[in-house]
């Protein structure tokens, strides 16, 4: 077991290493995805996971990997992309050109998720898709658009309960046990490693998606992420967020409305 | 050694179950007196089906408030807490909880074994864990930390359970302190 300590210096030699401030993100979720690294990779002894991970580049590259957590689906929750297939995408539909934001989007499987709203309300071809991550080793897998084909029927099921009426395989290819997405729907994603911690706003933005992502982030991290997402968001755009995240208690609160029951807000002020 | 040891009282209870949990709980909850200082966690397998109704049934059986918990909810005493569907409950330790979405353990989400383990690192011999019904090992591994943390481990008597086999896997792997039926679980409740 590595203790509170250890974590600490080992968060420490990470930032003054390589640049990544892990120091804000939720205590509880860093013990445990550093202790079960440490243990899935079979150390002996602190020192030794500590020496590996300043020394080694790629094994610094799995440690973020692992640190931070790469869980997603397509159309998770699919009351929310309905709600976003019926009430915020026929709002966007007044722009001239769409931005949109998904921060954290990990391997894409909510950015394909939402570029297939998109295409079937007609709004892709005049649409932007900033996908960022910290992490660039599943930016590529994002890239690719191919996802594992036993997960598909799951997706399929949750693109239905969405709204979606088209034939959900007729998005991708299947070959050899994976998922290839087309790449009509990938055209109009643009991937960038993006650190929440440490890097800034660099565009204006008419909808962000950032799902599952605070809940890994302590109170005052998730606070400077809300003024960031707040000072990237055009007024009477819209931020999304996780089925169990909020921005009650933020600051930014007052100035936003929600949109029903879902975790959907609207900046009104 | 043994005398050295400070009886800690209990600041937080979490009951693990999964298949005909429920039934034990329904059960449990309407004899649970309102004084019970201790926090309590349920931490339930379900299907995502059952969801919307679960706090809803579990808060019309008891006197005690219930609550879903959000993510860094502020932990407050004598409260019930239950976590969400297909989340993991981790507990911080500035009292607050904390939601997390990774993997699922033991083919679960939530995980009892999460929970039981990170409210070990936190609360040490003030944790108890009970570990109920259930058709899967989910919490055994848990509990065996809870009890090197100094933690009290608690299993429903298997012959009670309507699937024992997850109390019974407490029971093999991890000698638990107190092995309970319905009664004796309502009244050992009842004492935190």
């Amino acid at each position: 077991m590595i203790d509170d300590t250890e974590i600490g210096l080992l968060l420490n030699d990470v930032q003054e290493r390589y640049g990544y401030d892990f120091n804000m993100y939720s205590k509880a979720s860093i013990f445990r995805r550093v202790n079960r690294l440490f243990s899935l990779d079979k150390f002996m002894s602190f020192e030794n996971f500590r020496n590996r991970i300043i020394s080694d580049n790629d094994y610094f590259k799995r440690f973020v990997e692992e640190i931070t957590v790469n869980v997603t689906e397509m159309f998770r929750d699919p009351l929310f992309y309905k709600t976003i297939r019926e009430q915020v995408l026929p709002q966007l539909a007044t722009k001239p050109f769409i931005r949109i934001w998904h921060a954290g989007c990990s391997s894409g499987e909510e950015v394909y998720s939402m570029a297939i709203l998109l295409q079937e309300a007609n709004l892709l071809k005049r649409s932007l898709i900033y996908a960022t991550d910290i992490n660039p080793e599943v930016l590529e897998k994002a890239k690719s658009g191919i996802f594992p084909l036993s997960y598909l029927r799951q997706y399929s099921e949750n693109y239905i309960l969405s709204g979606g009426r088209q034939d959900f395989s007729s998005y991708y290819s299947a070959n050899y046990g994976s998922a290839k997405f087309n790449e009509l729907l990938s055209e109009r994603m643009i991937y960038s490693t993006h650190n929440l911690v440490s890097d800034g706003s660099f565009n204006e933005f008419h909808l962000i998606m950032c799902r599952n992502v605070f809940i890994y982030f302590d109170k005052n991290l998730q606070q400077r992420v809300f003024q960031l997402f707040d000072s990237s968001l055009e007024t009477l755009g819209y931020l999304a967020l996780g089925s169990k995240e909020t921005l009650k208690f933020s600051s930014i609160s007052p100035k936003y409305k929600q949109i029903g029951k879902e975790k959907i807000w609207r900046k009104i002020g | 050694m043994e005398k050295d040891r400070v009886i800690q009282p209990c600041k937080m209870l979490i009951i693990g179950g999964s298949a005909g949990s429920l039934d034990a709980l329904l059960e449990i909850f309407p004899k649970l007196k309102p004084s019970i200082s201790a926090t309590i966690v349920l931490v339930l397998h379900r299907k995502n089906s059952i969801e919307l109704m679960l706090s809803e049934l579990i808060a019309s059986k008891t006197e005690l408030p219930v609550k879903e918990i959000e993510d860094k909810e502020v932990i407050h005493k004598s409260t019930i807490y239950i976590v969400p569907g297909d989340y993991h409950l981790l507990i911080e330790k500035d009292d607050s909880f904390s939601l997390d979405f990774s993997e699922k353990i033991n083919f679960s989400r939530p995980s009892i074994d999460v929970t039981f383990e990170s409210a070990a690192s936190i609360y040490g011999p003030a944790l108890t864990c009970m570990v109920l019904s259930g058709a899967n090992n989910d919490g055994t591994e848990g509990a065996k930390i809870v009890k090197e943390n100094g933690g009290i481990i608690i299993a429903q008597q298997p012959e009670t359970a309507i699937v024992p086999f997850m109390p019974e896997s407490v029971i093999k792997n991890v000698e638990p302190h107190f092995i309970l039926n319905i009664p004796e679980l309502i009244e050992y409740i009842n004492s935190l």
